[in-house]
């Protein structure tokens, strides 16, 4: 039985993936817990994805988005806020823990940041346990460790 | 528009426990509008439903068919133009008899027309309605009509005293208005300012000078349940 978390992490091109890109090039350690995935915009986030990723399993999720005021769309860090906001009121709602779903802001230029916001969530997920969720059969084929998706995000 | 708002999950989640195989029917209508029951919303609905099933403890009230990870329950989604038309209603026939429950996101008028044509099959709601209202602001609606049965709005500059103002009054202000709103909440607008700002601006403050009968309630749904009836859209024919 695989107890270790599997977050989430939905960034945007021009920020948060970057500062992820930058944590990476700046050979930075972090846990390989994360699995990141790329929008164009937080601002494209819907507030399915997240609930649809809980509903699936995964442990904790993490919106990272550009500055307020300095998303590359205008306002779609602004849109992400509230729809994050919104998923964490149907989490409580449905009786799951809203602190697993979180957003954040960061600048492309802050790889360190990135790295700080992938090892607190996963600390803090650790503490949360796994979701209940998670089925059986997920828990025995999809480890975090020395699976070929693993190869795709370098965390080492 | 009628706008309407969602029940909390758990409420929702205790009423279609008994339920296996739930619809979760939207409606296109005025719900989509008011963000709370159109297509969008019934698919958040539903993974909230099942994340709280899934984490609440086994029903064993529901039949066991032997499956290890067989869902307890089976949450199913549709959406149709507007659930208080037989014609749309009709559309989602097949979901629905495979259904052992409906959960309705129309008004409460949709949720029983949706149930008035599946007799057998029980149907929930998934919406609290409120009221007849329009959109004022980002994500802020407000009530305009209660549907009174007999519309003074030509009178009063299309500002609805009835509805509008806390006291119901028709031939003028209580007095207790502080700078524009009402006495009971500062965040109720004084209806008979907005009355006399919009004749005024009309050049219709002369209307004001009639004072008014009294409303006749009996029109309105303190009278009764209501029905309307046009004969003029009726066919007879005479056999």
């Amino acid at each position: 039985m695989n107890d270790e978390p599997r977050i989430l992490a939905l960034c945007c091109h021009y920020c948060a993936y970057a500062a992820a890109d930058l944590a990476g090039s700046m050979r930075l350690q972090y846990p390989p817990n994360v699995r990141v995935l790329r929008l164009p915009c937080t601002g494209k986030l819907d507030a399915a994805y997240i609930l649809k990723a809980f509903e699936h399993g995964v442990d904790g999720v993490i919106v990272a988005g550009c500055l307020e005021g300095g998303c590359h769309f205008q306002e779609g860090n602004l849109r992400a806020k509230n729809r994050t906001a919104l998923v964490r009121q149907m989490l409580e709602e449905a009786g799951l823990e809203p602190e697993r779903l979180e957003m954040f802001n960061l600048s492309s230029a802050d790889g360190p940041r990135f790295v700080e916001i992938v090892q607190m969530m996963t600390d803090r997920i650790k503490k949360l346990g796994p979701n209940p969720l998670r089925s059986a059969a997920w828990n025995s084929i999809q480890s975090p460790e020395g699976t070929e998706a693993d190869s795709e995000m370098g965390s080492k | 528009m009628i706008v309407a708002h969602r029940k909390h999950v758990q409420e929702l989640k205790n009423m279609l426990a008994p339920h296996r195989r739930i619809l979760v029917l939207g409606c296109g209508g005025c719900v989509t509008v008011c963000l709370a029951g159109g297509e969008r919303e019934v698919g958040l609905l539903s993974s909230a439903l099942r994340i709280a099933f899934k984490l609440s403890p086994p029903n064993p009230a529901l039949e066991r068919n032997g499956a290890q990870e067989v869902d307890e329950h089976e949450i199913i989604e549709a959406t149709i133009e507007r659930q208080c038309e037989n014609q749309f209603i009709e559309d989602i026939l097949e979901e629905v008899e495979k259904a052992d429950a409906v959960l309705s996101l129309a008004c409460g008028a949709g949720v029983q027309a949706v149930a008035e044509r599946y007799p057998t099959k029980p149907v929930y709601p998934g919406l609290d309605t409120r009221f007849i209202g329009i959109l004022e602001d980002q994500g802020v609606w407000a009530e305009k009509c209660i549907a009174c049965g007999k519309c003074v709005l030509g009178i009063y500059g299309a500002v609805c005293p009835i509805t509008r103002c806390s006291k119901a009054l028709l031939s003028g202000p209580c007095g207790g208005a502080r700078d524009g709103k009402c006495e009971v909440s500062p965040d109720i607008d004084c209806a008979w300012q907005l009355i006399y700002d919009r004749l005024k601006a009309i050049g219709q403050l002369d209307k004001l000078r009639e004072p008014a009968p009294p409303v006749d309630w009996s029109l309105g749904h303190e009278g009764g349940c209501r029905k309307l009836i046009r004969d003029d859209q009726r066919i007879k024919t005479d056999s």
